[in-house]
């Protein structure tokens, strides 16, 4: 599968990429996955296998085991033993070597890990292989620093780790969601049982094999896998002290409902609908690729995608010209390509929802623009989309769609616009395009949301922590803020 | 139903010629700054311990506490965004105004079963926790907030930003001090707040809620309700325009009819340490980072 068709356009010339494949030579994928219990790989009590595809080809890449209630129980088990026997016991300053191993692994076979994220989950090599496997190794190397420094993150208070955490990742950022929730939980002195999604679970059973590699002790670090049951039989385990979950808003709010009348803590990293405002002030051709990669980044894949573009009137006109002749250059297609701007879409389940929200904005007579590239004929794909003639109350300006799809409205006033952007339930993000100094600090403090781009878009960070307000989840991952979480005070 | 009040101020009354008749103070709520009955019209009498009648307290409904949340949050924004210096002045000057009424709080707990010396000590501490929280009003986003070390071509920070409109359940089991605990760390950070008056220990309530009156605080930004928990729990944790509801001591099985009601819009259940700590601000808060680029080419770090 190649781009044979994708060109890029300069003037009355014309250009054709040529297909430029990453290589798959040096990847290892079993045919056949267990589930990763007590630091061993174990065959599921359910008997039962499930396969993940590679969504742009649709074949089948691996079978992975399905856990049950009783292999939830075991990983559950091996996690506490763990805990009371040698992860609680061990100094902080042991626990920091251990997890920069595990950075140091990820970052030896970064390669390997990007290959199988672009296979598994549909994104483009550039984005694995750039953005989400050295951010995953970052994200242990960073936070592996804090496990011998707590007192310093707690002024005043000592504190203790809450025991065994459940874990809960979604299919967009496959690993790198796995760092953001095992790093901090190691870190505090908790153990961990992992559920990766189950449209993608390779990278996470590829980090167990690491794990066994960094000799990380029996039990502390559990990976099963398992679709919406799965998780279920986690969320709802007695011997879980918390949970921690990235996902839909609509599950986080049954997870959260689960753990009413227990004393589970709970961290939810949920939907967004991001406001992406841009002044007439503001330097255009920069807005326009933030813009870009604000919404086509990973598919549109992504809970803080900046899906509600706000144009100030003045510039509306150039800004949609601009953007449309932007999005005729994106190529989409091989994820492996390293040309590939915008990979398969995960699932035919997530195509399908992407479909029922393009009709819906169809059927409430918005305009539609989409790329004339095409799309190979094997796979899940989506172009990208840009929507006008929307209104506030349009049922995709609303909803999260999580694809690339671009709703786009027209403001006059300041005040117009915070109004506007804030008037959802959803509040994890936020973007602003202007080149006033003030203009930027008043508008990023009048967000009603967790993380606020100005002048940049869909940045992230080990260091800077991220999470939402509202609808969005609470809890802050990465950072200091993002160690309070996983701990007591006692 | 007056004549059956017992006067208010004993020392007071004492003094009084015995022609005089004493005015006596009629309890209503107090909702975007000022104080009406509740619009049910219903009461509860609130007994001494001989069981005669001391007032006739707001039997608060769904309506009121309704439309104090559409004053909480008509007076959030204005109350966020001003300076946080401002903000502890007016807290300040709440504890000002408490210090000035102390002997009116002591006689009111008294009243309400408290022993002189307790009384006192209540009143003490309780002007004394919003000192201590009027100082934390411009230092814990400077102890608390994070300068991240971004790897790449960027800057950005962490900060603490209110959570929005607050709804608070005073500790039931004190007359003021509960109520001030669980007001001043709500408030000093940005939050505006509504807020359940404990029920058998009312009195104060409404009269710290004129101490709020005189002291700049403005309307809409502490609302007080009295009446049964039991009964406006439900509404508490079910507002969707209530972003976080706070806590210092309930029930564990009513904790958890809340905390099901609340997952409609996630809004954040809080429990709330009564000893003065920064950490009890930070509950309310919600942290946001903002991020820049810095004009500073291959600065990137997540290299190998």
């Amino acid at each position: 599968m190649t781009n044979k068709k994708a060109k890029l356009k300069l003037g009355n010339t014309s250009f054709s990429y040529a297909p430029a494949p990453e290589s798959t030579s040096h990847v290892n994928i079993k045919s056949q996955y267990d589930l990763f219990i007590g630091g061993k790989w174990q065959k599921p009590s359910s008997k039962k296998y499930f396969t993940t595809l590679n969504p742009s080809t649709e074949k089948e890449i691996a079978k992975v085991a399905l856990a049950d209630k009783t292999d939830v129980n075991k990983a559950v088990m091996a996690a506490r033993m763990a805990y009371e026997t040698t992860w609680s016991k061990l100094s902080g300053k042991e626990r920091g070597k251990y997890i920069y191993r595990i950075a140091r692994l990820i970052q030896e076979r970064a390669r390997e890990f990007a290959v199988i994220e672009s296979i598994d989950g549909g994104k483009p090599i550039r984005e694995s292989r750039d953005i989400d496997v050295p951010l995953a190794a970052a994200h242990f190397f960073y936070t592996a620093g804090w496990a011998d420094k707590l007192e310093y993150a707690f002024p005043q208070r000592e504190v203790s780790p809450l025991g065994v955490a459940g874990q809960i990742i979604p299919w967009n950022f496959p690993l790198l969601m796995a760092a953001w929730k095992i790093a901090p939980a190691l870190a505090t002195g908790n153990t961990v049982v992992l559920k990766p999604a189950e449209t993608t679970p390779l990278t996470a059973l590829k980090l167990a094999e690491l794990l066994q590699d960094a000799e990380l002790p029996d039990g502390v670090v559990n990976i099963i896998t398992g679709a919406g049951e799965t998780g279920a039989h986690l969320v709802n385990h007695k011997d879980v002290n918390k949970i921690a979950f990235t996902g839909s808003t609509h599950v986080g709010k049954l997870i959260q409902s689960a753990v009413v009348g227990t004393s589970k803590k709970t961290t939810l990293e949920l939907g967004g609908k991001a406001a992406n405002i841009i002044f007439e002030d503001a330097p255009i051709d920069q807005a326009v690729e933030g813009i870009i990669n604000g919404i086509y980044f990973n598919q549109g894949h992504v809970c803080c995608a900046g899906s509600r573009l706000f144009i100030q009137e003045p510039v509306y006109d150039q800004v949609i010209q601009k953007l449309k002749d932007r999005i005729s250059t994106l190529i989409v297609g091989d994820p492996l390509d390293k040309n590939t701007d915008i990979g398969a879409i995960n699932s035919k389940e997530q195509l399908k929802t992407i479909k029922k929200y393009i009709k819906a904005g169809l059927e409430e007579g918005a305009e539609i623009f989409q790329s004339a590239c095409s799309v190979p004929k094997e796979g899940f794909w989506v172009k990208p989309t840009l929507f006008t003639g929307v209104a506030q109350s349009s049922k995709i300006v609303q909803e999260e769609i999580f694809g690339p799809v671009l709703t786009v409205q027209s403001f006059r006033t300041v005040d117009e616009v915070i109004q506007k952007a804030n008037n959802t339930p959803y509040g994890l993000s936020a973007g602003i395009w202007t080149d006033k100094g003030s203009k930027i600090f008043n508008l990023t403090s009048q967000m009603k949301a967790g993380v606020v781009w100005a002048n940049t878009y869909n940045k992230f960070d080990p260091a800077s922590p991220f999470g939402g307000y509202k609808e969005s989840g609470f809890g802050r991952e990465g950072g200091l803020q993002g160690l309070a979480p996983y701990v007591q005070f006692n | 139903m007056a004549t059956q009040k017992k006067d208010l101020s004993a020392s007071v009354s004492k003094q009084t010629n015995s022609e005089r008749i004493q005015v006596l103070k009629t309890y209503k709520v107090f909702i975007d700054g000022k104080f009406p009955r509740t619009e049910s019209g219903r009461y509860y009498p609130l007994l001494d311990q001989q069981g005669k009648v001391i007032a006739n307290m707001c039997l608060s409904s769904r309506k009121d506490f309704r439309n104090a949340v559409v004053a909480a949050r008509k007076a959030q924004v204005n109350w966020a965004s001003k300076s946080a210096f401002n903000r502890s002045q007016i807290l300040y000057r709440m504890a000002e105004m408490l210090e000035a009424r102390a002997t009116q709080f002591v006689d009111e707990l008294m009243l309400m079963g408290c022993s002189k010396s307790a009384a006192k000590q209540e009143v003490e501490q309780s002007v004394d926790l919003l000192i201590y929280y009027a100082g934390w009003a411009d230092k814990y986003g400077q102890v608390f907030s994070s300068v991240n070390p971004v790897s790449g071509s960027y800057f950005n920070f962490s900060t603490y930003e209110p959570m929005g409109v607050a709804a608070l359940i005073a500790d039931g089991s004190s007359g003021l001090l509960g109520l001030v605990s669980i007001i001043a760390p709500v408030i000093v950070g940005g939050n505006s707040a509504v807020v359940l008056a404990s029920y058998t220990k009312p009195l104060c309530a409404i009269s710290f809620s004129e101490v709020i009156a005189t002291s700049d605080v403005p309307a809409g930004v502490v609302n007080v309700l009295t009446g049964d928990l039991d009964e406006l729990y439900t509404y508490f944790a079910s507002h969707m325009d209530v972003n976080a509801l706070v806590y210092q001591n309930v029930e564990d099985s009513l904790l958890e009819k809340m905390q099901q009601s609340a997952v409609r819009n996630l809004k954040r259940i809080k429990k709330l340490e009564a000893a003065p700590s920064p950490y009890a601000i930070l509950a309310c808060q919600e942290v946001k980072t903002t991020w820049h680029p810095i004009e500073r080419i291959g600065a990137s770090g997540s290299g190998y």
